[in-house]
């Protein structure tokens, strides 16, 4: 099927709400300062918290002096492992819904230290300031035990995790035997990777303000991409009741998976309240937003074989991610490389290291951003080896179905990205050997990628309340962490009632409001979106059988299918002068509010039967200057395949976002460790290198018209997460054709380029 | 942060009756001018400065750039960098100083920072930003902790032992190749400092920064009338486009004779804990040819005692190539 380059298009009806590029609904309320972020919600008597850090790796604290802490006027209090209340014992009262197997961390639990930077002391005072300098007065004394941060030594004794986290499959069983086609391959590649590791960096940084009331209930404002996962939390670590804890957090200054577990400024703050019967903040500073999860490091290899023409015959992928002592953190890194392309021999090989570092945590696309770039750079340099475009290449080996699996995907539009981001970028006019294109001092590389990643639904409620006057409140306590779900949902609910945007709102990030599953994975249009679609369904029912049953009415004995919705009208399709405004049909039936409450469940019975998924293609043009390694890139162009855009202006911000972030991956971001000290050094955004707007240039974003009835009710896959998957490997793939040069080690600084 | 008293004189004079009195130099100093603060006040939040008091000398009026006598340019030691850098007279006659200025940081920092703080800023290495681990600099006597440690963006010349931190600026690279004139007052009144002698190497005292006493105050910055206009550049080497320090930067100046060298000048920065300027490398291209090879040659004496550390040994191979692009864009060949 050969997609047009449009917007794809709405539900059912001209004058749809969705696919339109509405403005962000709340977008007034974030640029004038009227969004309260968790670290802005101020109360009389706030008392502010500052977390004390440890200096080593691994070991015991032998002793923590406080005294001359305590003794300053305004210091209410040093919490240690050695004052604290009373705490759960079992590991099932810490965990969270984003937890994998293993023992959680517990903050202030006791004297053992698990990684550098690890909370230690938490120091309570009338003011930030004072807080700060009494944490300086703090004298620790350690113990310190030998420690591993380094994976590549830590590898020697990787092991094969299990199921050991929500959404994680560990790889297939292999198909044929890899190994020996591999071996017998016309030509083959075989190549190394490395990640180095990421923090996720949010500009809000981790911040909780608990205002503590005086029947000891809690008003929690929590840096969040789950509210309810929040009040689970400080439930079950600090025994309280639900009906006790309130979590608020109306807006989230972005997160990328650091808000998906509670964070230790939760505990911390929470702690501080119970205790001190005060409200109290808690907000990380930025060095210290390098103290908590992050992208794991990883190591990977992937080798390929193929005849002459291109078949693929051999895929091999293998990897070893860091995580912590005491949890299996698992992503999933290497899959995907058995369902990209066709290929009968196939082995995927998937491990964890232990290290002395915090368990790592989902960070945007988490295992695909960094196992898919490794196969598609594999896949480029095949085709450089081949002589081969490395889009034809793809083409070759192209898919319709889940090789993993042997399921059809629900819709799979990638040879439509294919098409139209070539189109788009001018590909054909490429001219295939390295180093060919040249300006002066500049080597100019184009380079392509695929992009994959998951449709997932959960499950979720979502309630509305429909007034006299046609004014719609609907919420869901989801999370809005920067992609414009208040916006996104907004529209679907206009467009199922055909009420004018201003005339609907959504609520989400508060506890009080119906169940709504953690904001990640790019699943909340299709969860949260599905569950909103439910509930405005309802309420159109109910309104096309009030007004069926005026008797006296021009829609009389008219089913909800025989009417149209539209500005605040209900309207017969068979003769459009036959209409009711919504309030006429309810001041007939005396009501003043309608109200109603729906839950969306996955449609599991076809989904099991398909592979659900989103794709792209991604082109990128790099300026490589031969001297001194620096590196422009100076187009993309991302076409995506995400089933029904809801509203295209929020959709390619995500996009625009994951594009410069994919460059940060492929040049620019790594947390470096020191190894003797275990510790993350350049924990700032002065040295820890996200892109500025100086590295950023025309980026393009394509969405291409995939139909999909299988994904969910709405058609709509999610953009959070494709957007970044491929990019890294375009830009590699790009500087190895400017220079001819393969890097393999992510980030390519200018000193592996200088030194390749 | 540690509670600190603050003054705001509005005279050098009663500025100076601020600090007087404090030995050393002020680098060690519990009293010390703020004007920017771009760098301090961020050091003081991480406690890696301790400032007893802050005199803050931005209403002094020391913000003006003047024509010198001699026909040189004087920087007030409080203009501002990005008013510096947009400067007709600097751009016109200036324009490698200009250049390097606008390299330098953010525009929201430019905006702040200014001349004399310029100059007084502190290293970005890691280690002496966190308190949590070992730095000569930051705690005497505890160790280094880069040299076994990150070292990426660290000295390849000069260092020693006790130190291996970089000196940050952008804009003292081009005054040091400038041959720019510190002017300052203190409690003997005024005196200069040449460029090359502000900044110092760490040797085994690496917590001291400069020359500059604790009880004085820079006032201005002298630039000579020769400011290298004709051929003149900076070339700035880092790891993104835009708000990061140098891996390797090069001022090069040049006086032309046809395509002959009658005067170098060529100073680094990111390489060492200071500006680096080398009289034997700016004395092989004295009276050479303007050519690549001329160049090369230079570079590899100016790099002749580098020494790599585990990370940052490519700085060493960049740092000739950088010299090698300055030059030949200073010159104004062609670099094939």
């Amino acid at each position: 099927m050969i997609a047009k380059p449009t917007i794809p298009a709405p539900l059912d009806r001209p004058g749809s709400q969705i696919g339109k590029p509405v403005s962000r609904v709340d977008g007034r309320l974030k640029v004038t300062g009227g969004a309260k972020y968790a670290a802005e919600f101020n109360t009389p008597g706030l008392a502010h918290g500052y977390i004390v850090s440890s200096a080593i790796a691994r070991g015991r604290i032998l002793a923590i002096d406080t005294a001359k802490a305590l003794a300053l006027p305004g210091v209410l209090q040093v919490f240690t492992h050695e004052n604290r209340p009373s705490l759960p014992w079992f590991d099932r009262k810490w965990k969270d819904d984003d937890a994998p197997k293993g023992s959680p961390f517990r903050p202030l639990y006791d004297a053992t230290i698990h990684h550098a930077l690890q909370p230690i002391a938490l120091v309570v005072a009338e003011s930030f300031e004072l807080a700060r300098y009494a944490a300086r007065l703090i004298h620790v004394t350690y113990e310190a035990d030998e420690h591993q941060t380094d994976l590549r030594a830590a590898k020697a004794d990787a092991f094969t995790p299990g199921k050991d986290k929500g959404g994680f499959q560990p790889p297939p069983k292999p198909r044929g035997d890899a190994d020996r086609a591999l071996a017998e391959a016309e030509v083959s590649v075989d190549l190394n990777f490395s990640q180095a590791v990421e923090h996720h960096n949010p500009m809000e940084m981790h911040a909780s303000t608990v205002i503590y009331h005086t029947d000891g209930s809690l008003t929690v404002h929590d840096k969040t991409q789950g509210p309810i996962n929040t009040q689970t939390y400080v439930c079950n670590v600090f025994d309280l009741s639900k009906d006790s804890v309130r979590v608020i957090s109306p807006f989230v200054g972005g997160a990328f998976g650091s808000g998906l577990r509670p964070q230790h400024q939760l505990f911390m703050a929470v702690l501080a309240a119970t205790a001190l019967k005060r409200s109290v903040r808690v907000e990380l500073t930025r060095p210290q937003m390098f103290s908590f999860g992050h992208r794991p490091e990883t190591l990977q290899r992937v080798a390929l074989g193929a005849k002459r023409d291109g078949t693929l015959t051999a895929v091999i992928h293998e990897a070893v991610q860091e995580t912590s002592q005491t949890e299996n953190y698992v992503e999933v890194v290497v899959n995907w490389s058995g369902q990209q392309y066709k290929c009968d021999n196939v082995r995927l090989d998937y491990k964890l290291a232990r290290m002395d570092t915090h368990t790592p945590l989902d960070q945007r696309a988490p295992g695909a951003a960094i196992g898919v770039p490794a196969l598609e750079i594999a896949m480029d340099e095949l085709a450089a080896k081949l002589g081969m475009d490395p889009l034809e290449l793809r083409l070759k080996n192209y898919t319709e179905v889940d090789p993993n699996t042997g399921k059809p995907f629900s819709s799979k539009e990638l040879r439509a990205c294919f098409q139209q981001g070539a189109e788009r970028f001018g590909w054909h006019k490429r001219s295939h050997a390295p180093r060919s294109m040249r300006e002066g001092r500049q080597l100019v590389g184009w380079g392509m990628a695929t992009g994959v990643w998951d449709a997932m639904q959960g499950q979720a409620v979502a309630s509305a309340k429909l007034g006299i006057d046609g004014t719609l409140t609907v919420g869901s306590a989801t999370a809005d962490i920067g992609p414009g779900t208040y916006t996104a949902m907004t529209q679907i609910a206009a467009d199922i009632l055909g009420l004018p945007i201003e005339k609907v709102s959504f609520q989400l990030g508060d506890t009080n409001l119906p169940m709504a599953p953690l904001q990640g994975g790019s699943w909340t249009v299709s969860s949260v979106g599905s569950a909103v679609k439910a509930v405005c369904d309802r309420l159109r029912d109910k309104l096309a059988g009030l007004a069926a049953g005026l008797n006296d009415g021009p829609l009389k004995g008219l089913k909800a299918d025989d009417l149209t919705f539209a500005d605040g009208f209900l309207i017969a399709k068979s003769d459009p002068s036959w209409r009711l405004s919504i309030t006429e049909v309810m001041r007939a039936n005396d009501l003043l509010v309608l109200e109603d409450e729906a839950r969306s469940v996955p449609y599991y019975k076809s989904q099991m039967k398909h592979a659900l998924g989103t794709h792209s293609a991604i082109f990128a043009e790099v300026r490589v200057d031969e001297d001194l390694g620096t590196v422009q890139v100076t187009r993309v162009v991302s076409a995506v395949a995400a089933g029904r855009i809801i509203n295209p202006k929020t959709a390619r911000s995500q996009i625009l976002g994951a594009v410069v972030w994919g460059i940060g991956m492929a040049l620019e971001e790594e947390s470096m460790i020191d190894q003797r000290l275990g510790r993350f050094m350049n924990h700032d955004f002065g040295e820890y290198h996200i892109p500025v707007n100086a590295d950023v240039h025309d980026i393009d974003v394509i969405f291409v018209e995939e139909h999909d009835d299988i994904v969910n009710p709405l058609g709509a896959k999610g953009v959070g997460e494709i957007g970044i998957v491929g990019v890294p490997a375009a830009i590699a793939n790009a500087i190895h054709h400017a220079t001819g040069k393969r890097l393999c080690d992510l980030p390519i600084t200018l000193d592996k380029i200088l030194e390749a | 942060m540690r509670a600190f008293s603050y003054d705001r004189p509005d005279s050098v004079d009663a500025a100076l009756r601020g600090v007087a009195g404090q030995p050393g130099t002020t680098t060690e100093a519990a009293v010390k001018f703020v004007a920017g603060g771009t760098n301090l006040l961020d050091l003081m939040k991480a406690d890696v400065m301790r400032p007893e008091r802050l005199v803050d000398i931005s209403r002094l009026g020391l913000d003006r750039i003047e024509d010198t006598d001699d026909g040189g340019l004087r920087l007030g030691a409080l203009a501002r960098n990005a008013d510096t850098a947009y400067d007709a007279r600097v751009q016109a006659r200036y324009p490698m100083l200009s250049k390097a200025i606008l390299a330098g940081a953010s525009a929201q920092l430019r905006n702040m920072a200014t001349n004399g703080g310029n100059l007084l800023q502190r290293t970005r290495c890691y280690y002496f930003y966190d308190t949590g681990t070992p730095c000569n600099k930051r705690e005497p006597g505890t160790g280094c902790g880069a040299l076994t440690g990150v070292n990426r963006i660290h000295a390849i010349l000069g260092a020693s032992d006790s130190c291996i931190a970089v000196h940050p600026s952008d804009m003292c690279v081009a005054l040091a190749a400038l041959d720019a004139v510190v002017r300052v007052s203190g409690p003997k009144g005024e005196r200069t400092i040449p460029f090359a002698d502000f900044h110092r190497l760490p040797g085994d005292t690496p917590h001291i920064d400069s020359s500059l006493a604790a009880d004085e105050l820079i006032t201005a910055i002298d630039l000579p009338v020769q400011g290298f206009a004709d051929h003149s550049t900076y070339l700035k080497v880092r790891d993104r486009a835009s708000y990061a320090f140098a891996l390797v930067s090069v001022a090069a100046a040049l006086k032309m004779d046809g395509q002959t060298i009658r005067t170098a000048r060529l100073a680094l920065g990111g390489v060492a804990h200071k500006p680096w300027r080398d009289p034997a490398a700016e004395a092989e291209l004295t009276g050479k040819p303007a050519s690549l090879e001329t160049f090369r040659e230079a570079a590899r004496v100016l790099l002749r005692d580098a020494k790599g550390q585990s990370h940052n040994a490519f700085k060493i191979g960049l740092a000739e190539r950088a010299i090698v692009r300055a030059l030949a864009e200073a010159a104004g060949v062609e670099h094939s």
